[in-house]
């Protein structure tokens, strides 16, 4: 038995550029639903804080993540050494599908890897030295 | 301490064996209210174990039968692992307890900081180190490899986008700002080329930016050293700030928040040396 792919929904706190009416119906389907899903208020900050838990989420499997453009969310785990799996992420974008769209790409059985692909893989990102006296 | 240093809580809505589940409105509610003061949630299954968190706490919610939890352990140690019963909690009541737990762990209050930096996307970089002589931040270094990457995120000035401009390659990307490709929407080739004119935003004042405010100031400070009109040498800086700003919809508050042209100079000097270096470096390894 295959196990399905996982469901990691991005709730994108800290900006309004995901439509508020989108982001609620996919979370309300989710809610409604019984799947075990991980939700998060804001990739982008977590990717700022090179928040481990990425690690978790990008490692565990196959996963479907409704968040925003692919292109952003690849390199945004990326950034936090985080990198996803090339063949094994499909990107569901809020930005620009719709609630029913992004949610029958969520609960559909078939994976459908969309990250682009490009001369480097996201694990070539360099690893990170923070400077400690920085310029303000 | 830097961002990347600071803990975060993690919350486990568990609806497993000796719960009893929520309903779907209440849980959406939770879920929300949540997420909105900057938690993340795993809703786990109903047969599932909390995941594992690294370096971050663990609060795990439930309406827990006889409000006692189920057993539950780190056995490697390294997360700590606490329980909240909600049973008869309003979604504003979880979210109060879940905050005062937080208040009791090392766990930093999200939403202090508006996430907003450059992602870059390797597939396009070509490491000409552009964006790392631009910034006046210090938000950009490089690795032990000379490859360009993104070191002080937090320094960087919120809805500001003007080295995604300065990038050749459309590689540098804010996922928050409003259109492509620049929030990481695909970059076409008509994309390349409006990216192109818009690349050098100083040429809009006839050269480059730096030189211009620095010939400001020599000039301010030969001709008027003495009787410098602080008033005038302002106006002039808010003046072709607020062309930067129109021609790069950069916010008039990041511009106004920069630096003395003295200080833009030395940080622009200072900004290019890094990148000339590394641009040196780069040569002889290769
Ligand atoms: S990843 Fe996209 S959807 Fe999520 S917080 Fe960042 S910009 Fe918003
Ligand atoms: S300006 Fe663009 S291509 Fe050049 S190093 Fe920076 S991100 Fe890479």
């Amino acid at each position: 038995m295959t196990t399905p792919p996982r469901i990691l929904y991005c709730h994108c706190n800290y900006a309004q550029v995901v439509p508020k009416e989108v982001k609620e119906a996919v979370l309300k389907k989710l809610c409604e639903s019984g799947v075990a899903f991980e939700a998060v208020a804001d990739l982008c900050e977590m990717s700022a804080r090179r928040d481990p838990a990425l690690q978790r989420l990008a490692e565990g499997g196959t996963v479907k993540i409704a968040a925003c453009f692919p292109r952003a969310v690849k390199w945004l785990f990326a950034a936090a050494q985080a990198p996803l799996p090339a063949d094994g992420a499909e990107v569901i974008n809020m930005r620009v599908q719709t609630a029913e769209e992004v949610s029958a790409a969520l609960f559909s059985e078939e994976l459908k890897p969309n990250l682009p692909k490009g001369k480097a893989a996201p694990a070539d990102a360099p690893s990170v030295q923070p400077e400690t006296a920085a310029a303000t | 301490m830097s961002l990347q240093d600071q803990t975060t809580l993690r919350i486990v809505l568990y609806e497993g064996d000796g719960s009893q589940p929520l309903e779907a409105p209440g849980r959406f509610a939770a879920m929300t209210a949540l997420l909105e003061k900057g938690f993340a949630v795993t809703r786990a299954a109903a047969a599932g174990a909390p995941a594992r968190a690294d370096r971050s706490s663990l609060l795990v919610l439930g309406q827990f039968i006889g409000g006692k939890p189920p057993q539950a352990e780190d056995a490697a140690g390294e997360v700590s692992i606490r329980f909240q019963d909600i049973t008869g909690f309003d979604a504003a009541r979880i979210a109060e307890s879940v905050e005062s737990a937080r208040a009791l762990t090392s766990a930093v209050k999200q939403g202090d900081w508006k996430p907003w930096f450059p992602v870059i996307d390797y597939d396009r970089c070509t490491n000409c180190m552009q964006c790392l002589s631009f910034c006046l931040f210090g938000v950009y270094g490089v690795d032990d490899g000379q490859k360009i990457q993104v070191q002080n995120n937090d320094n960087c000035k919120t809805n500001c986008p003007a080295c995604s401009r300065v990038c050749p390659e459309a590689a540098i990307m804010f996922p928050k700002y409003k259109a492509g490709p620049i929030n990481g929407d695909v970059v076409s080739d008509s994309d390349l080329n409006r990216e192109k004119m818009k690349v050098d935003i100083s040429a809009l004042l006839g050269g480059d930016v730096y030189s211009m405010l620095r010939e400001r100031s020599e000039k301010a400070q030969s001709r008027f050293s003495k009787e410098r009109d602080a008033d005038k040498a302002l106006k002039e800086r808010q003046k072709c700030l607020v062309k930067l700003a129109q021609a790069g919809d950069i916010p008039a508050e990041v511009l106004m928040s920069l630096p003395s042209p003295d200080e833009i100079m030395r940080r622009a000097e200072e900004a290019k040396a890094k990148g000339q270096a590394a641009l040196a470096m780069q040569k002889q390894t290769s």
